[in-house]
């Protein structure tokens, strides 16, 4: 599903002393298959964007309390927003968000927060249950099926932990768990805010290796919120970057971090690569590399011995 | 003097009748003033480690001592208002909804005279940088700064010994790095001595000694360049090496003439050395 957004704008608590504007007409397309990167410091709009993208903030016309202004256009009034996720337009009253919310699926920062139910099984199938339309009630038989299936594509084992509290497992397998819970519907397009924060270096490794693995499958499109740069670098095709509430730049890693002193200086870190390409570039080197570590190494050892 | 040491110190966590050793024979001390990083995987102890340190978890054997005093249930409250933890979630360690309320909670749990509490507000706020925020609401702060109140509330104990539990893992880049810089200058201007555990391997470089846990026992420890110069080890222990020192190694296994540098100047001037030296041949 294609993600195609034009003018979003968003103020928290408007109308109230407390009125802060977190998107101010965002422009911005997500092809279908593709893993994108969303980045920007605390308050830049990132989650409000991404929480858009499955309905969970809605735009003011697409609320059943709307009612089209009749007064006319007066000439600095805001341009028409566009969202769309594949065919869903989310800017209609019309549209099914139940099921647009089945086939994009959102896992927030620290997901393990949200762990409630008894048993492992119960809480990955929890989604599943809900989402089943009415009279369509999914069988015990198939439910196990679809929580194994989710547990496996995680990596747990379902006779393992299945019957075990979420609440006994480790950090990591938490996060697991809670991932699980929201794949098991199979969604087309999945957005995860800061998936790896908080876990240890070889828990972030394999997270990433499970998110391509599940972007290979039947998950169409990946779009993840992080701090990190470097794990932008190393898995992202494109990423935006975001700074009050709008988008300062759009591109792959290798474009975005050829222009490391602009992300510098908004605030923004940059890959560790791209410190090392500006430092040598200080040195009378330049080194053009995608910024991932390996491409990086690759050139720079190409140009050993002098074979400039 | 020995500012924390753990003598033979064993700890499980028992559920249902079993127990599950979580600490075994733990030997380790901390030396007054000393900035020690604490590394391991998720689940290796490491938290076990900073909760038997003031008293939160008890020991199950073995002497836990604080400046020379022996941690038993008769000093525990003593012994907390030496060592103070900070935790992971800046969200759950805060308790009044105004910082400076915020701040005095501990120090009037200890029942300080008010005049007193009002001076080590004023101490603390200014040690971790947010005096301007007094009457701020702390819903209202970033990550970042939240977590510093959450520090300052424990300097209104001044402790002197501060164990941050990964109180850096929940915040963005630029609030890790206020969070560092913090616990840097009480270590170095308050003579606090700090115990920093975390997952970030970047931060362990600030700090003068590094132990590396794994399965609730010390295996590696030295100075933070010494345990990350040996790779292997550490990745047997399931951690990786800073980035910086992934890309050192890969470089000279390449056969470039790099030394192990953890410092991204150093590096790019062996590097220009390397290419700009040969082609000078």
């Amino acid at each position: 599903m294609r993600i195609v957004c034009e003018n979003l704008s968003y103020t928290y608590n408007e109308g109230s002393p407390f009125a802060a504007k977190a998107l101010d007409g965002v422009t911005l397309t997500i092809e279908e298959g593709e893993f994108f990167g969303v980045i920007g410091h605390t308050g830049s709009g990132k989650s409000t964007f991404v929480q858009h993208l499955n309905g969970l903030l809605r735009l003011p016309t697409s609320l059943k309390k709307y009612k089209p202004k009749k007064r006319k256009k007066s000439e600095n009034e805001a341009p028409m927003s566009v969202l769309r996720v594949g065919e869903f337009d989310l800017t209609s009253k019309n549209t099914d968000f139940r099921a647009l919310r089945k086939r994009v699926g959102m896992v927030f920062q620290y997901p393990e927060y949200q762990l409630f139910a008894e048993t492992v099984e119960k809480d990955v199938a929890f989604g599943l249950e809900n989402f089943a339309e009415k009279g369509q009630k999914p069988t015990e038989e198939e439910v196990k099926r679809a929580v194994s299936d989710a547990l496996a594509t995680v990596g747990l084992d379902y006779n393992e932990v299945a019957s075990k509290s979420p609440f006994d497992l480790s950090g990591g397998q938490k996060r697991r768990v809670a991932i699980a819970g929201v794949i098991v519907t199979k969604p087309e397009v999945l957005i995860l805010d800061e998936p790896a924060a908080g876990l240890d270096p070889l828990g972030k490794q394999e997270l990433m290796e499970l998110l391509h693995k599940i972007h290979g499958d039947w998950c169409k499109t990946v779009v993840i919120v992080s701090h990190d740069m470097d794990e932008i670098a190393e898995n992202c095709t494109r990423a935006a970057v975001f700074s009050e509430g709008k988008i300062a730049m759009c591109a792959s890693p290798k474009e975005l971090f050829s222009h490391a002193e602009e992300l510098l200086s908004l605030g923004l870190d940059i890959p560790l690569t791209a410190k090392l390409v500006l430092a040598l570039k200080e040195r009378g080197i330049e080194i053009d590399c995608d910024y991932t570590v390996e491409d990086f190494v690759q050139k720079v050892l190409a140009r050993k011995g002098g074979r400039a | 003097m020995h500012a924390l040491e753990f003598r033979n110190v064993d700890f499980a966590y028992s559920e249902e009748g079993k127990r599950d050793f979580c600490i075994k024979k733990l030997n380790f001390t901390v030396e007054e003033g000393e900035f020690v990083a604490v590394l391991g995987h998720n689940g290796s102890g490491k938290s076990t480690l900073a909760r038997l340190s003031n008293g939160i978890l008890a020991s199950d054997g073995g002497e836990i001592r604080v400046f020379d005093s022996v941690l038993t249930d008769k000093n525990l409250f003593d012994i907390r208002k030496q060592v103070g933890v900070v935790f992971q979630n800046p969200d759950n360690q805060t308790v009044a909804s105004i910082v400076e309320d915020d701040v005095a909670f501990g120090a009037e749990n200890i029942a300080l005279p008010r005049e007193e509490i009002g001076r080590r507000i004023d101490f603390a706020l200014k040690a971790v940088g947010m005096e301007e925020f007094r009457r701020a609401t702390v819903a209202r702060l970033s990550g970042g700064q939240k977590q510093r109140v959450a520090i300052a509330g424990v300097l209104a104990l001044k402790p002197r010994i501060m164990i941050l539990d990964e109180s850096t893992a929940m915040l963005d880049p630029k609030g890790r790095r206020e969070i560092a810089n913090v616990a840097l200058r009480l270590n170095k201007e308050e003579k606090i001595t700090v115990l920093f555990i975390t997952h970030f391997m970047e931060e362990a470089l600030l700090a003068d000694r590094a132990v590396v846990m794994n399965r609730g026992e010390i295996v590696m420890e030295g100075t933070p360049r010494e345990i990350f110069s040996r790779h292997e080890e550490l990745l047997t222990y399931n951690l990786t090496l800073p980035r910086i020192g992934r890309i050192c190694k890969s470089l000279s296994e390449g056969g470039m003439s790099v030394n192990d540098t953890l410092d991204i100047d150093t590096l790019a001037d062996e590097i220009a050395r390397d290419i700009k030296g040969d082609s000078a041949l």
